[in-house]
């Protein structure tokens, strides 16, 4: 054991073949890294030796937030969280804290959100695609999947009145019933998807460029993606069957019909081609909605009414009884369940979790969100090592991060 | 020289095309002024939610190419910074260090609820506005703005770069 005293110094022994190593900084501006993700890298040449990313620089207390909110009002913020998915994170929210407060979904509600959330699984499929070809240098692509993209968003403003920041659910239902344009519109897209689906692989899929940036990449093996807690497609493509809206259904997917694509290589390539299939999947799954369609209601009776109060309540008091709070829920609902819930969904980039801990008011007393995101940059450093820094790029395209998630 | 003025073409404020001739007419500084209106090059600097909203006003739906608006990836070829998203604590000295690259004359636009005021996010990790550490030119609210909007902030830089004077330089 050493002890130091305050004149004592330690010689830090030098590797053979430190003096050659280039430290070099990726981000936090950066076109390629998505966002505001800094990666700092140690290098040989060109090939990476420690990859050490680090996060955080869009930190914006959506956790520290939710916990002076109401449950209603968190709704908001969940849209700013996978901001290109917006959709599934209001589901995703809505389905965990129903499940605390036992409010019942109608059945026309359940199907309009699994509708809304394959739509925005496929916006965020297509973004995906769009800076990750982009990013290892098919312009091309951007350009077919930004038109697709603009349908569905446009959708989305006629349906709820914002394109990304939608929040389209309420607490036991959806916020607007769909109209007869939107269906006819969704139809139609629907019907011409695949053969843009197609398209998009006529661009990439035989590419001479674009298979030796990805095959072999970023290969992650079954047993290693389970243990980095890889989800969704990042672990699809490794060959594990995982999709939650399989294994554990919510808002009815039991009731659909579709298959969970899975890779075997488990490289960036493999990855890619498991979310093509995804599109697909994502396209019958919304094909279903559109004729499995029941009428009724669209907010359940026990949904919480939601009042203004006559007088703002002060910013500052939030240690109060629910209806005391901001926005207050009516009936005789203002006792909240006790206890904690982890709820978990399948959003695009693989398992969104929120975690609550209740102590009864009309907020959470703590808010977790398990996003997959910030689980995924963690795996950078391992997927990381050894490789090129152009791979390194490719590698954080396919592991599809959005930092708003990830830093939340 | 009466007759020779009204065959001159009027393509911009006080800016003048002689028709056959291939010239223009104009004071330098509203040239110069003009040519910086039709060239304004961004940074492609994303930070949140803004930043796929301003990637869609760079695709084909909206094409900011047509405008003479073509994303740089490095701020030292760039002359507008589009602060596209929520700048946090952590973020802002790099948001300044990427503005201290850009080569004068610069522009900068805060795009967004976040930028303009912190927007929702008013908790302990978030600038409450970009103007407490740039000097914003433009103001885009929304939250996130739809595409046009960030395309009428642009001509509104546009407008603004036009009437000029004196800001950058003597000459102008």
């Amino acid at each position: 054991m050493i002890t130091l005293t305050d004149t004592q110094t330690i010689d830090i022994p030098v590797q053979s073949g430190d003096e050659d190593r280039y430290h070099l900084k990726l981000g936090p501006q950066h076109p390629a890294t998505h966002g505001v993700l800094r990666v700092d890298l140690d290098l040989d040449g060109e090939t990476i030796l420690t990859c050490d990313p680090k996060v955080g620089y869009l930190h914006r207390g959506f956790e520290k937030l939710a916990e002076h909110r109401t449950y209603a009002q968190n709704i908001v913020l969940t849209d700013r969280l996978d901001y290109i998915a917006a959709m599934s994170n209001n589901v995703g929210y809505c389905e965990a804290v129903e499940r605390l407060l036992a409010i019942e979904v109608p059945e026309r509600a359940k199907m309009l959100r699994v509708m809304v959330c394959e739509m925005s699984r496929i916006s965020s499929h297509l973004l995906w695609l769009a800076t990750h070809a982009l990013d290892i240098g098919a312009m091309t692509v951007f350009l077919y999947c930004f038109r697709e993209r603009e349908v569905l968003l446009e959708l989305f403003a006629e349906l709820c009145g914002a394109r990304l920041t939608t929040t389209y659910t309420r607490l036991g239902g959806v916020r607007q019933d769909v109209t007869r344009s939107i269906m006819k519109k969704l139809d139609k897209f629907v019907e011409d998807f695949p053969a843009c689906i197609e398209e998009y692989e006529t661009l990439i899929d035989t590419n001479r460029i674009w298979l030796k940036r990805t095959i072999g990449v970023g290969q992650v093996s079954a047993e290693k993606a389970l243990d980095l807690c890889l989800t969704g497609a990042s672990l699809r493509g490794s060959g594990v069957d995982y999709d939650i809206r399989k294994h554990m259904p919510y808002s009815g997917y039991e009731k659909f019909e579709f298959d969970v694509p899975t890779g075997e290589t488990g490289d960036t390539y493999a990855r890619y081609r498991c979310r093509m299939e995804e599109l697909r999947q994502s396209n019958f799954i919304l094909r279903q909605c559109i004729e499995m369609m029941p009428p009724g209601p669209i907010l359940g009776k026990d949904a919480p009414d939601l009042i203004m109060p006559i007088k703002p309540a002060n910013k500052l008091e939030v240690d109060v009884p629910a209806k005391n709070a901001l926005i207050t829920l009516i009936e005789d609902r203002d006792v909240f369940m006790e206890g904690d819930i982890y709820v978990a969904t399948e959003v695009p980039k693989g398992e969104l979790g929120f975690y609550f801990i209740s102590d009864g008011m009309g907020r959470p007393y703590r808010m977790h969100i398990r996003s997959p995101s910030f689980i995924h940059i963690g795996a950078l450093s391992t997927m990381g090592q050894g490789v090129m820094i152009a791979d390194l790029i490719a590698i954080i395209g396919t592991l599809d991060v959005v930092l708003g998630e990830c830093d939340r | 020289m009466g007759k020779m003025n009204n065959n001159l073409v009027q393509i911009a404020d006080g800016i003048k095309f002689i028709p056959g001739a291939s010239a223009i007419v104009a004071p330098l500084n509203k040239l110069i002024n003009w040519g910086r209106a039709g060239s304004i090059w961004p940074a492609t600097f994303g930070l949140a939610c803004c930043a796929i909203e301003m990637m869609v006003a760079g695709s084909s739906t909206n094409d900011l190419d047509r405008f003479g608006i073509i994303f740089r990836a490095s701020p030292r070829q760039a002359d507008c910074l589009i602060l596209a998203g929520t700048i946090t604590k952590k973020m802002a000295p790099v948001v300044r260090r990427v503005f201290d690259q850009m080569p004068e004359p610069r522009y900068v636009l805060a795009m967004g609820s976040c930028a303009c005021t912190g927007g929702v996010f008013d908790t302990y990790a978030v600038v409450q506005g970009a103007d407490e550490f740039l000097p914003v030119d433009v103001y885009i609210p929304g939250c996130p703005p739809r595409p046009e909007a960030l395309l009428e902030g642009l001509i509104k830089l546009q407008e603004k770069i036009m009437q000029e004077q004196g800001r950058w330089s003597n000459l102008v």
